[in-house]
C-alpha cells in the first residue's frame, strides 16, 4: 500500500517535470519551474526535520547559504570542479548541523529553533561583512557546471533555462526519492514513533536524540545542496540567499503543502515561488496575500493543503 | 539467581519521601507484583527502576550491572522494557507498525542505506515485520494488524503494548497496571498472556490494582504504603499479613 504511495508520488512527480514545459507560456518559466524544484528540494529536507523529526530550524538558509558560496568560492581557491564544491559544501553544512544539533537536541522541546536561528543569522552576517572573501551584500559570481557545455559537444543542445529546468527537476526526483526511501525504512518508522510518543519510543530502544540529529543533518544537507543549485543556475549570488526570510519562507511553503507530506511539500514550494511571479502587479500586496492563505491554511486545514485534501477525497471514496 | 535487584531505592519529591529503601529481588521466570493502596508510590517506584525518574537514594542492578538512572533506551539495550499505566502507544501509526517498532534495536542500521533503499535496509525490515506478525499472533491481535492503533479498544490497546514490548526480547519486563480498565474476559486474556512470557523466562515486575490476578498469578509480592515496604513473601503469606490488611486490605474494605 505504501509502497504504491511512494512510487505514485515519484511518478506523478516525473510526469510533471517532464510534461509541464508543453504549457509554459514562454521560456521564462523554465527558469521558475527550475526555481520551483530548488525550493521543492530545501522544503523535502524541512519535511524531514519537521514534519517526520517533529524540529523546527528557523536557520536553514544558512546551510543553503554554505552550499551556495561553497560554489562561488571553492572553485576559485581552492582549484575544486563546481560540483565537488556542492558535495564540499553539503559535508561542511553536515559537519555544522551536528556541531550545532549535538548539543542541542539531547534537550526536550523547540531549543533547535532557537539555536538554528542564532545560527542563520551568524551564516548571514560572515557572508555580508567578509567583504575581502565574499564581495559582501552585493554578491559574488559563480563559476559555470560546464555540464551544459559537455551536453551541447553530445549533440544535445538545450537553452541556459531548459538545462537548468531538467538539471534541478531530476534533483528534485532524487531528493523527493531519497526521502520517500527514508520514510519507509527503519530509520523512518523509529522517526514517526518519536513524533507519535517520544516516552515510548525511548522503551524500544530509540535513542531519541541521535534520531533527531541524523534528520537535522540530512535535512541541512538538503538546503545546502538546494543553495548550491540556485548559485549554480544563476551564476551570480548574493547574502539574501541565507537571510532569516529565505528560512522562514522554507517552513511556510513546508507548512502550506503539508509539512508530514513530500509530495504536499513540494507543492507548497510549487505555490509559494509562482505567486510573486503572478502577482507581480500586487506586488505590494504580495506579504498581505501570502500571510491571509497561511493564516487560512493553518484554520481550515491544519495539516496541510495536500494531505487534507487526500484525506477527504478517501473519505468520500469510503 | 537474580536478575533484577533493587537495593535501598528513595525518592523525595518536595521533601516528602515518595519511596523510602525499598529492597527486593527478581529472578528469571519469576512474576513479582507490587502492590499498595492509591499514592503508595508504586509508579514512582517503577519510573525509578526504568529511568524516567533519578532515584535520589539506591540502586538497580541489572544483570549485575548497576544501571541506575540509566535512560530507558539503554536499559532496552540491556533488555529491560516497560509499559505504561496511561498507555503510550504510536496512535497514528498502524498496529503492525507499533510493533515493529518494538523491533528497532534489531531491524535499524545505517541511515545511508535507509535512504538509498538498500537491500540490507529491506532484508531488515522484512525480518522485523515477520516477528511483528507472530507477536501479534501471540497476543489475539493478528486480525487488527493494519487499523490504526488509535482506533483500537482499550485492552487490545494492552496488549498492543506488551506485544511491542516483547518485541525487544526482553530479561525484565516491568508491566505498569496491564489490566486497569479492562474487563474482566480482557483481563484473564491478559492474564494469560502473562503467565506465558514469565514461563518462557522472562522476568516479570508487576504494578497492579486487580487484587484477585495480582494473587492469581504472582510468585511473589511486595507490599508498598506510604513509600515504605511493610511486607513481601507468596501470595498466600502475604494476604495473611496483619499489616498488609490494615493498610491495604482493611483500608479498601472501610472505603469500599
Amino acid at each position: 500500500m505504501r509502497l504504491t504511495q511512494k512510487s505514485a508520488t515519484l511518478l506523478a512527480l516525473a510526469v510533471i517535470v517532464a510534461l509541464a514545459p508543453l504549457f509554459f507560456p514562454s521560456s521564462f518559466y523554465y527558469r521558475v519551474g527550475a526555481l520551483i524544484f530548488v525550493n521543492g528540494l530545501a522544503v523535502t529536507g524541512i519535511v524531514i526535520l519537521t514534519g517526520w523529526a517533529g524540529q523546527i530550524s528557523l536557520g536553514h538558509a544558512g546551510f543553503a547559504g554554505i552550499g551556495a558560496y561553497a560554489c562561488a568560492l571553492a572553485p576559485v581557491h581552492l582549484g575544486l570542479h563546481p560540483a565537488g564544491a556542492v558535495l564540499l559544501g553539503a559535508a561542511i553544512s553536515a559537519v555544522l548541523a551536528w556541531l550545532v544539533g549535538r548539543p542541542i537536541l539531547r534537550l526536550k522541546g523547540y531549543y533547535l529553533a532557537v539555536a538554528s536561528l542564532g545560527m542563520g543569522i551568524l551564516i548571514s552576517m560572515v557572508l555580508n561583512n567578509e567583504r575581502d572573501l565574499t564581495r559582501g551584500p552585493d554578491g559574488i559570481d559563480v563559476p559555470d557546471l560546464g555540464l551544459r557545455g559537455a551536453l551541447k559537444a553530445a549533440g544535445l543542445d538545450l537553452s541556459n533555462g531548459q538545462f537548468w529546468y531538467f538539471f534541478c527537476g531530476i534533483a528534485l526526483l532524487l531528493g523527493a526519492w531519497l526521502a520517500l526511501n527514508l520514510f519507509n525504512s527503519p530509520t523512518g518508522r523509529a522517526l514517526r514513533a518519536l513524533h507519535g510518543s517520544e516516552i515510548a519510543a525511548r522503551t524500544v530502544g530509540i535513542d531519541v536524540a541521535r534520531l533527531k540529529l541524523q534528520a537535522f543533518v540530512i535535512s541541512a544537507v538538503y538546503a545546502s545542496v538546494s543553495g548550491s543549485l540556485l548559485a549554480l543556475q544563476n551564476k551570480f549570488i548574493t547574502p539574501d540567499v541565507a537571510g532569516f526570510m529565505h528560512s522562514v519562507e522554507m517552513v511556510t511553503m513546508a507548512v502550506l503543502g503539508g509539512v508530514g507530506s513530500v509530495a504536499g511539500a513540494i507543492f507548497g514550494a510549487a505555490v509559494l515561488t509562482l505567486l510573486p511571479q503572478v502577482l507581480t502587479v500586487f506586488a505590494e500586496y504580495e506579504q498581505l496575500v501570502l500571510g491571509t492563505v497561511m493564516v487560512l491554511v493553518m484554520i481550515f486545514l491544519r495539516e496541510g493543503v495536500v494531505p487534507s485534501i487526500l484525506r477527504k477525497i478517501r473519505g468520500a471514496g469510503e | 539467581m537474580t536478575l533484577l535487584q533493587i537495593e535501598g531505592l528513595g525518592i523525595s519529591f518536595g521533601g516528602i519521601a515518595a519511596v523510602k529503601d525499598v529492597s527486593f529481588a527478581v529472578k528469571p521466570g519469576e512474576i513479582v507484583s507490587v502492590i499498595g493502596p492509591n499514592g503508595a508510590g508504586k509508579t514512582t517506584l517503577f519510573n525509578m527502576i526504568s529511568g524516567v525518574y533519578l532515584p535520589g537514594t539506591g540502586r538497580v542492578v541489572l544483570n549485575g550491572e548497576d544501571v541506575t538512572a540509566m535512560s530507558p533506551h539503554l536499559l532496552a539495550r540491556r533488555g529491560m522494557c516497560r509499559t505504561f499505566q496511561n498507555l503510550q502507544v504510536f496512535q497514528s501509526m498502524t498496529v503492525l507498525e507499533n510493533t515493529i517498532a518494538g523491533y528497532h534495536l534489531q531491524e535499524s542500521g545505517s541511515v545511508l542505506a535507509d535512504l538509498l533503499n538498500l537491500p540490507a535496509s529491506r532484508r531488515r525490515a522484512r525480518t522485523a515485520e515477520a516477528g511483528a506478525r507472530t507477536l501479534l499472533k501471540r497476543v489475539g491481535l493478528e486480525r487488527a494488524a493494519e487499523r490504526e492503533a488509535g482506533s483500537l479498544s482499550y485492552g487490545s490497546l494492552k496488549r498492543l503494548e506488551i506485544a511491542r514490548a516483547m518485541a525487544l526480547n526482553p530479561k525484565v519486563l516491568l508491566l505498569d497496571e496491564p489490566a486497569a480498565g479492562c474487563n474482566a474476559v480482557e483481563t484473564e486474556e491478559i492474564d494469560h498472556l502473562i503467565a506465558e512470557i514469565a514461563a518462557s523466562g522472562v522476568a516479570i515486575l508487576l504494578v497492579e490494582h486487580d487484587m484477585k490476578m495480582v494473587m492469581r498469578i504472582s510468585n511473589h509480592i511486595v507490599v508498598l504504603d506510604h513509600g515504605e515496604k511493610i511486607a513481601e513473601g507468596d501470595p498466600a503469606t502475604v494476604s495473611r499479613n496483619p499489616a498488609v490488611i490494615a493498610a491495604y486490605l482493611g483500608a479498601e474494605n472501610a472505603a469500599g
